[in-house]
């Protein structure tokens, strides 16, 4: 039953992103690339879980290393994103 | 459910819908900033609830991993060039990619294996193994690291199907028998692998498409791991990101009028050009007579491509603009959609030097004004405006839509030297009638004419 829950959740938000996306004009596109690559750092929140166990096993290891790997796409994700948006201006501005 | 459990889950929807308002808001020029900003609330909060989780009783390797990642991706963050930002872009597909196989290891180990865990464990490994290495083969090949050409052997597609089919047999072989690590260890291998095999045969000027498939395939790793872990966010959040990237290959490939599986599979950029039989001749312009030229336009359009970034000329290509507006002329930039290394990275790269982005028009725009435009300047493109994919049937980028600058009354092309472009396609646009090629460094000359024009 958790199974099918889940893949339901999955359909539904796989739906939400086409409607989101298609709307983004092209001049926004990389942006939208690393900010998009940004959120799939949530790997993170995962990651937190298996590193925390204190179980000093190899799964904590391989939590650590996770956490480290997303934390890089989390934090250089959303500062990047940030800093390519600050560039864009209108005209007259 | 305890009352924290509660809290925690209540925590994700809250970040679900931030991430969500954040894309929507991703979507207008004006809000973007703000929505990238609201997405990174939405991140904080699932991270902080994620370490109040009862089961964490330790957290120093939490922290000194966050610490570590923190502090390379702010340097990262800050120090790369807008040049750069593809490469970038990839490196990063890829680390999320790893995160996401590692994730999925590690829950191998963390409780009940039904087959249905065990399915999606294989999944977020192979998934996030090869966006990993496929990543960084991008990442060398967009740096010039490696060779960015594509690279074909004989029999490559019979070694592919052969690691397809090993890949099978041993995530098979994981699931009947998970307690035997050695098809864990085989498909981790085959996966880092495979992210090799897929993506050397893809030449650098179809970069734009595999940026964008990694891109979608590190979302669906974290949806994947997701899965394993039995974690609400990291579905939500992963598969919006796959749909996302989804979307961008699609007009990535569209913008190419080619296929995804021809993108993938034929190794285009190392197709020799075929013959076409291009006639008249080149008429080389000094600076000089193409500022007389400028002077007089009344009307330019300059359609920025690859060179551009290389020769870092879009500041001066700005400078060069503005004098232009002064001296009473109209100026656009016509922006084709694969114009680059990365979807929008001209956009970002003119953002960079200042010029508005409603200066930017995409190519649908720019083509039914092109022919009351005195001047097109084409500022290291190619194949983007090549008349060959309207003309030439024969030509291997036939039917791709082009920014149709050889209808302007006068076309200038920037170029260092008569080589062909990326895909080793002739350019007929060079030997019209109405263009003028103005040889040397993009930026050189772009100077040039800016000293003549002040």
């Amino acid at each position: 039953m958790d199974a099918v829950f889940l893949t339901f959740i999955l359909m539904l938000s796989i739906f939400l992103g086409f409607e989101l996306i298609y709307k983004v004009p092209a001049t926004l596109h990389t942006p939208l690339m690393s900010g998009a690559n940004a959120i799939s750092g949530i790997t993170v929140v995962g990651a937190i879980g298996l590193a925390g166990t204190g179980q000093h096993d190899i799964a904590q290891w391989l939590g650590a290393g996770a956490v480290a790997l997303a934390t890089i796409n989390v934090v250089g994700g959303y500062m990047v994103t940030d800093r390519m948006l600050a560039m864009f201006k209108k005209r007259g501005k | 459910m305890g009352a924290t459990a509660l809290g925690i889950q209540l925590a994700y929807v809250i970040s679900a819908a931030l991430f969500i308002f954040g894309l929507k808001l991703l979507g207008s020029a004006d809000t973007a900033r703000k929505g990238n900003l609201l997405s990174a609330v939405g991140m904080l909060l699932a991270i902080v609830a994620a370490l109040l989780d009862q089961g964490i009783v330790e957290f120093q390797w939490i922290m000194a991993g966050m610490l570590l990642g923190g502090v390379i991706g702010a340097g990262a963050a800050r120090l790369v060039q807008m040049t750069s930002m593809p490469e970038m872009v990839a490196l990063f597909n890829g680390f999320g990619g790893m995160a996401s196989l590692l994730v999925g290891a590690a829950a191998l180990g963390a409780g009940d294996n039904n087959t249905f865990i065990l399915v999606t464990i294989v999944l977020s490994i192979l998934i996030g193994g090869l966006t990993f290495t496929g990543s960084l083969v991008a990442y060398g090949k967009l740096s010039e690291r490696i060779g960015s050409g594509a690279v074909t052997f004989r029999g490559q597609q019979v070694v592919n199907s052969l690691l397809v089919m090993a890949i099978l047999g041993s995530a098979v072989m994981f699931c009947l028998q998970p307690e035997n690590s050695q098809w864990l260890y085989a498909i981790i291998a085959l996966s880092l692998l495979f992210g090799v095999m897929a993506v050397i045969p893809i030449g650098g000027a179809d970069m734009p498409v595999v940026i964008s498939l990694l891109n979608s395939y590190s979302g669906l790793a974290a949806c994947a791991a997701g899965f394993a872990i039995h974690n609400n966010i990291l579905i939500v959040a992963g598969s919006l990101v796959g749909a996302s990237g989804i979307i961008l290959t699609q007009i990535m490939c569209k913008a190419m009028n080619r296929s995804l599986s021809n993108v993938l599979f034929s190794g285009f950029g190392g197709v020799t050009s075929s013959e076409t039989v291009v006639e008249g001749e080149i008429k080389p312009i000094s600076v000089e007579d193409a500022f007389y030229i400028l002077e007089a336009a009344s009307s330019v359009v300059i359609v920025p491509g690859y060179g551009m970034a290389v020769a870092q000329a879009q500041h001066v290509v700005k400078e060069f603009a503005l004098l232009l507006e002064k001296n009473g002329c109209e100026v656009n930039f016509g922006i084709h959609p694969v114009a680059g290394r990365m979807p929008g990275h001209m956009n970002v790269l003119l953002a960079e030097a200042d010029v508005p982005y409603d200066q930017l028009l995409e190519m649908d725009e720019v083509n039914p004004r092109m022919e009351n435009v005195d001047v097109a300047i084409v500022i290291g493109a190619n194949d983007v405006v090549n008349p060959a994919a309207r003309e030439v049937e024969s030509s291997p980028i036939y039917g791709m839509p082009v920014i149709n600058v050889d209808k302007a009354r006068t076309v200038f092309v920037l170029k260092r030297s008569m080589a062909s472009g990326f895909a080793g396609i002739e350019n007929p646009l060079f030997y019209k009638e109405n263009t003028r090629m103005l040889f040397g460094d993009a930026k050189e000359s772009i100077a040039g004419l800016v000293r003549e024009l002040s």
